[in-house]
């Protein structure tokens, strides 16, 4: 590489991972300002971030939001992965003409917005509450049904599937265990990191998802944090520094599991499109 | 006779347990997606307040063709497709083929800054941008400082603006996503077409036309038609940095939708009718990039 092609490969990078980053830089270091000082552009860190905790504290109801959404995430991110996965193995490894032609068509779900389905969803939960409270409209399961189940993540386990050691399960049937116990105690422990990989993009998807909460979720005490962060946005007069702390706090927990499962999150959105 | 059987038994047995793997997912898939699209349908045949709808034949399409609100947010989606797209995709790929050169130091660190704001929440970093764009703003302030600009810009209440502002915003959460796509394909290609091309005389430019985007075309077609599927649904930007607004200027398809059916007085069937637009527009949007990635093959 010449010297010239090399300072301009750098030069852009550098510049592409200043930009990428700025945005964040801002949000932390402004959840340390007062309010004020964010707007002037202040741009060092301050020693107000406890102060800003204690007023968004008093204003919003952080914690329960926060817990909502954990409640709603790790819930969909498991019966995510049973349903998935269970479904992957079974079109592969039980293959058949009926049965690939229900997987196709299970993928043309993708194609279908989610505006088309909002509309219609909205009105069978709000059947569904005539009858069964429970689970109607401004449910945590509400929530969770329609978004629990995606062709990608079916289609995901499917693909890592083809990999998977067929002799293995040969020996297991010779052994003597049941489908259902070889698909449990020999397929999921060998998949830990599809399983890992899936994992992390559904708990994401499913923290930060916000306009079918926004539909379904109506008493302020169901609120998740995308919809308490949107409300915060809304204000006429925001209090900087507070918002940007409520901010953080909601991107931490997803910017930790990326920190920690970078290479398996990488691994599971590039397993989409092999 | 016997082992013939017994082998039709195992079978058949097998083709229930190999169902029944895959019959939960099936049917909640069928339940929450198909199903709906298909009541969609007959809702957008309706009309009424709430949920009292009743058949109306072609009414809410003949109304989708002369409703100005719903022609504004077509043509804003269809800006937002045919600009953005673009200029993502090839940023993508240039910052890739950077990243792809051996040679390179701090690759690492390069890939998972550029890769950072994917995972934000949507509504986190739109939040961000707005204050970002807001007329004191630090993009603002940052640019009449280099004296770029000599009275701030009006980046959320002009209405080009604030197109370019949400433009600005969808780029920069997703064009690291699109460039890991692109770099893990490059890392398949054979180092040695490089090497013959570099031999034939071929400049920089001339390999990333000629050589890398032919190769990672199939790669090209899937980020192109995600990248269209997701522009055309877009929604919680414009809902949390503009509102929609200046007027409807910046307003999508998606929230639009919305708005029909849970802000204004709500109207389920013809808030269906314009979902079967975004439907029929991913549908044409789709064939068209096929068609595209086609002929070229040729």
């Amino acid at each position: 590489m010449s010297n010239l092609k090399r300072i301009f490969s750098y030069t852009v990078l550098i510049i592409a991972s200043i930009v990428s980053i700025f945005p964040f830089l801002w949000m932390i270091v402004s959840s340390t300002n007062k309010s004020v000082e964010v707007t002037k552009g202040k741009l060092l860190p301050g020693s107000h971030f406890i102060e800003n905790l204690h007023n968004l504290l008093d204003t919003v109801d952080l914690v329960p939001a926060l817990m909502n959404s954990a409640k709603i995430s790790i819930t969909t991110t498991i019966l995510g992965m049973l349903i998935a996965s269970l479904a992957g193995y079974g079109f592969e490894i039980f293959k058949s003409k009926s049965k690939d032609f229900l997987f196709n068509f299970l993928l043309l779900s993708m194609m279908i917005p989610f505006a088309a389905l909002m509309v219609p969803l909205f009105r069978m939960f709000g059947n569904i509450s005539q009858n069964m409270p429970m689970i109607g409209i401004d449910t945590m399961s509400a929530v969770i049904l329609p978004t629990v189940t995606t062709a990608f993540l079916i289609f995901f386990f499917r693909q890592s599937t083809k990999m998977f050691p067929k002799e293995i399960l040969e020996a297991g049937r010779i052994d003597g265990l049941s489908e259902l116990g070889i698909f449990l105690r020999i397929y999921v422990p060998t998949m830990k990191t599809t399983y890992a990989a899936a994992a992390i993009i559904t708990f994401m998807a499913s923290w930060n998802s916000y306009l079918w909460p926004l539909v379904i979720l109506q008493s302020p005490e169901n609120q998740t944090i995308p919809l308490l962060i949107s409300n915060l946005g809304s204000s006429y007069s925001p209090d900087f520094g507070m918002n940007m702390t409520a901010i953080v706090i909601a991107t931490l927990p997803v910017a930790l599991i990326f920190f920690i499962m970078q290479k398996h999150f990488v691994a599971g959105m590039m397993g989409s499109v092999k | 006779m016997q082992t013939a059987k017994s082998g039709r038994k195992l079978r058949a047995k097998n083709a229930v347990i190999g169902w029944s793997f895959v019959l939960v997912a099936a049917v909640l898939i069928c339940l929450f997606y198909f199903y709906p699209m298909i009541q969609a349908l007959i809702m957008s045949f309706q009309t009424g307040s709430g949920a009292n709808l009743t058949f109306t034949g072609f009414d809410n399409y003949v109304r989708l063709f002369k409703d100005p609100t719903f022609l504004t947010t077509v043509k804003n989606t269809v800006i937002y497709l045919i600009i953005q797209v673009p200029i993502m995709i090839l940023l993508a790929l240039f910052l890739s083929v950077l990243l792809n050169n051996k040679s390179l130091k701090l690759k690492g660190f390069f890939r998972t800054a550029i890769f950072l704001p994917c995972v934000t929440s949507l509504v986190a970093y739109s939040v961000i941008f707005k204050y970002l764009f807001g007329q004191d703003g630090i993009v603002n302030i940052m640019l009449m400082k280099v004296s770029l600009i000599s009275e701030p810009i009006q980046w959320l209440t002009d209405p080009f603006w604030a197109k370019v502002a949400i433009i600005i915003a969808i780029t920069w959460r997703w064009t690291g996503y699109n460039m890991i796509f692109y770099l893990s394909a490059l890392q398949n290609v054979d180092e040695s077409i490089y090497e013959a091309a570099k031999i034939d005389g071929a400049s920089s430019v001339q390999q990333f036309f000629k050589i890398t985007i032919p190769m990672l075309k199939p790669i090209i077609l899937f980020t192109s038609i995600t990248s269209t599927i997701g522009t055309l649904q877009l929604f919680d930007e414009v809902m949390n940095i503009t509102k929609g607004g200046p007027g409807n200027a910046t307003m999508t398809i998606s929230q639009y939708i919305y708005n029909l059916s849970f802000k204004y007085t709500p109207d389920f069937g013809y808030a269906a009718t314009v979902s079967y637009a975004i439907v029929i527009m991913i549908v044409i949007f789709s064939i068209i990039q096929f068609k595209v990635a086609g002929d070229k093959n040729e």
